[in-house]
C-alpha cells in the first residue's frame, strides 16, 4: 500500500465519525444506540489494526512435537485481549442502554428525543403556571 | 493479494455503516448491523485477530441483533421524522474527525514490524508465555494470567450489566398478568402467537431441534479448547447463550422460561465473579499474590496456571452466559407497553407499537398440499 502508509486508520475514523455522527445528529434513541456499535466496532478496528505485522500469524504457538517453532513472527496479542472482552462488555452495556429505551418508551410514549425533550418542556411550564397561578382560597383569606 | 481483501472488506463495512445511517425503517437498520458486524469480524480474521474475530461474530452478528429486534417490538420500529443533514454535528465530526486522522499521521504504517506497540511488553509476552504458562493460545495466557485482575474488573462490568438489565426491567407479577392481556391484543413477532405460528413451521423446529444439542456441545468445546485454540469463556458463555435464545426464539419465551426459570438464573449470575474472585484469593491463602496461580503447585508453577487459568474461564463462562439469557428473557417477557404514542401536532398519525405488519412475514392460512391433478 503505497497510497499513504497510514491508510487504515483514515478509513477507521472515518467509520468512528460516522457513528459519531450518527449519535449527535439523529433524534430516535434506537439509532443512536446502532451509532454507539458502529463507534464501538470502529475503536476495536483501531486497536486490532494496530496489533498487526506483514507476515505476522495468528498468536497461537506452533508446536513441534510440543515445542514451540523458533523464530515464528506473532501478531501482537496484547491488543486483541484487550478487545475480546471490550466486546462482549459492549452488548452488556448495550442491553442497558436498550432497556432505558424501552423504559423511557412506556414512560413518554416516543423514542424520539425531541418529543421527549419538548413533553418536558411543557411539563415544567405546566409546573410552573400551577406555582404562580394563586388558588382563589388563598386570595380569598389574604387580607 | 491479503490488502485487497482488507481494501474490498473495509469498503463493504463503510457501504454498510452509510446504509445503517440512512436507513429509516429502523428493523432493516438492525439486520445492517448484523451485516456490519459480520463482516468486521471477517475483517479481525484477516488481520490474524482470531480471538476477536469469533467474538465479534458470536455477539455482534448473534446476540446483540436479537436485543435490538426484542427492543423494536417493545417500542417503535420507524424513525418518525425525516432526517434533514444537522449542520452543526457535521461540523463538530469534520473538525474531531480532522484531528484525529492529523494525529495519525506520523504513526507508523500498517503492519509495520518495528512500531511501537510491538516492543517491550509484548515482546515480553510472546518470549516467555510458553515458559511461564505453557498454553499455546498466548491471548488465553494473557487474558487470564498475566492480566486476570483487567479480565476480573471486566467480569464485574458484565455482572453489573446484567443487574441493572433486571432492576430496569424485570417484571414483577402484576406486571406478567398484563402482559398476557395485551399478548392477546396485537401479535409480534416475539408474542406467544407468532411463537404458536412458528411452532407450526416443521422445518424451522426441526431445524432448530437438530442444531440445539450440537451449538450446546461446540459451546463447551469453545470453554475447554480456550487454552489450544481461539476461545474461551467469554465466547464460549455467549454460544451457549445463542442456543438458548435460539430456543426461546423458535418455542416462545414462556417455554424458555419454563426450562429455566428466571429466579434460578438470577442466582447464576454472581457465581461467575465469586469462582473468579474465589480463585484469587485462595492463590492469596497459598502464599501467592491475588490471581498468581503459580502459588497453586509451587514445585511446577504452570501446573497451577493451567488449573488457575481453567477455573477462572469456567467463572467467565457462567456469568457471560448466565447474563445473556437473563437479559433476552427480561426483553421477550416484558410485556408491551400501555402508553399511547405521544402526539406533539394534533394532525400526527401516532405510530403503533411494535414492528410493523410489512416487517412480519404472513403466514398462508391454508397449510394443506394442493391436491395432484393430472398426475395419474
Amino acid at each position: 500500500m503505497s497510497l499513504l502508509p497510514v491508510w487504515h486508520y483514515v478509513v477507521v475514523v472515518a467509520l468512528m465519525m460516522l457513528g459519531l455522527y450518527i449519535v449527535i445528529a439523529k433524534p430516535n434513541y434506537v439509532k443512536k444506540l446502532m451509532g454507539l456499535s458502529l463507534f464501538q466496532v470502529s475503536v476495536i478496528m483501531l486497536y486490532v489494526s494496530m496489533g498487526r505485522i506483514t507476515g505476522g500469524t495468528a498468536p497461537i504457538y506452533i508446536l513441534d512435537d510440543g515445542v514451540p517453532r523458533p523464530f515464528v513472527l506473532y501478531t501482537n496479542p496484547v491488543p486483541h485481549v484487550l478487545m475480546l472482552t471490550a466486546i462482549v462488555v459492549g452488548v452488556a452495556t448495550m442491553a442497558v442502554g436498550l432497556s432505558l429505551v424501552v423504559r423511557i418508551r412506556e414512560a413518554y410514549g416516543s423514542t424520539e428525543e425531541d418529543v421527549v425533550a419538548e413533553l418536558d418542556r411543557r411539563e415544567v411550564e405546566e409546573a410552573r403556571a400551577r406555582e404562580t397561578a394563586v388558588p382563589p382560597e388563598a386570595e380569598r383569606a389574604a387580607p | 493479494m491479503e490488502t485487497a481483501i482488507t481494501m474490498v472488506l473495509f469498503g463493504l463495512l463503510f457501504t454498510t455503516a452509510l446504509l445503517v445511517g440512512r436507513q429509516r425503517n429502523l428493523f432493516a437498520a438492525t439486520m445492517l448491523t448484523g451485516i456490519f458486524s459480520l463482516v468486521s469480524a471477517g475483517l479481525f480474521t484477516v488481520m490474524e485477530a482470531v480471538d476477536v474475530a469469533f467474538t465479534e461474530a458470536a455477539v455482534g452478528a448473534g446476540v446483540s441483533t436479537v436485543l435490538m429486534l426484542a427492543t423494536l417490538s417493545l417500542t417503535e420500529d420507524t424513525e418518525r421524522r425525516e432526517s434533514k443533514v444537522s449542520w452543526p454535528a457535521l461540523i463538530v465530526v469534520l473538525l474531531t474527525g480532522g484531528a484525529l486522522i492529523y494525529g495519525t499521521l506520523d504513526m507508523p504504517a500498517f503492519g509495520d514490524a518495528n512500531a511501537a506497540v510491538h516492543q517491550p511488553l509484548s515482546r515480553y509476552y510472546i518470549d516467555r508465555a510458553w515458559d511461564e504458562i505453557g498454553l499455546p493460545n498466548m491471548v488465553t495466557s494473557i487474558l487470564a494470567s498475566y492480566r486476570g485482575a483487567d479480565t476480573f474488573g471486566e467480569l464485574g462490568v458484565v455482572f453489573v450489566a446484567g443487574i441493572s438489565v433486571i432492576l430496569l426491567l424485570g417484571h414483577t407479577r402484576a406486571a406478567a398478568a398484563v402482559a398476557q392481556a395485551e399478548r392477546d391484543e396485537r401479535p409480534s413477532v416475539l408474542s406467544a402467537e407468532r411463537h404458536a405460528q412458528v411452532r407450526e413451521m416443521p422445518v424451522v423446529r426441526t431445524v432448530a431441534k437438530v442444531m440445539l444439542p450440537y451449538i450446546v456441545l461446540f459451546a463447551f468445546y469453545v470453554q475447554a479448547h480456550g487454552d489450544f485454540g481461539p476461545g474461551g469463556g467469554f465466547q464460549a458463555g455467549v454460544i451457549l447463550a445463542t442456543a438458548f435464545i435460539l430456543f426461546g426464539l423458535v418455542f416462545g419465551p414462556k417455554e424458555l422460561t419454563r426450562l429455566v426459570p428466571p429466579q434460578r438464573l438470577e442466582r447464576i449470575i454472581p457465581v461467575g465473579p465469586m469462582i473468579y474472585g474465589g480463585v484469587g484469593v485462595v492463590a492469596m491463602l497459598m502464599g501467592g499474590e491475588f490471581l498468581a496461580y503459580g502459588a497453586f503447585t509451587p514445585e511446577h508453577p504452570s501446573h497451577g496456571h493451567h488449573y488457575g487459568i481453567f477455573m477462572v474461564e469456567l467463572g467467565v463462562g457462567i456469568t457471560v452466559s448466565a447474563v445473556m439469557i437473563t437479559i433476552y428473557t427480561t426483553f421477550a417477557t416484558r410485556p408491551r407497553t400501555t402508553t399511547p404514542c405521544a402526539v406533539l401536532e394534533p394532525g400526527e398519525q401516532p405510530v403503533p407499537v411494535g414492528l410493523a405488519p410489512e416487517d412480519v412475514p404472513e403466514l398462508p392460512e391454508e397449510r394443506a398440499l394442493p391436491a395432484q391433478e393430472g398426475m395419474s
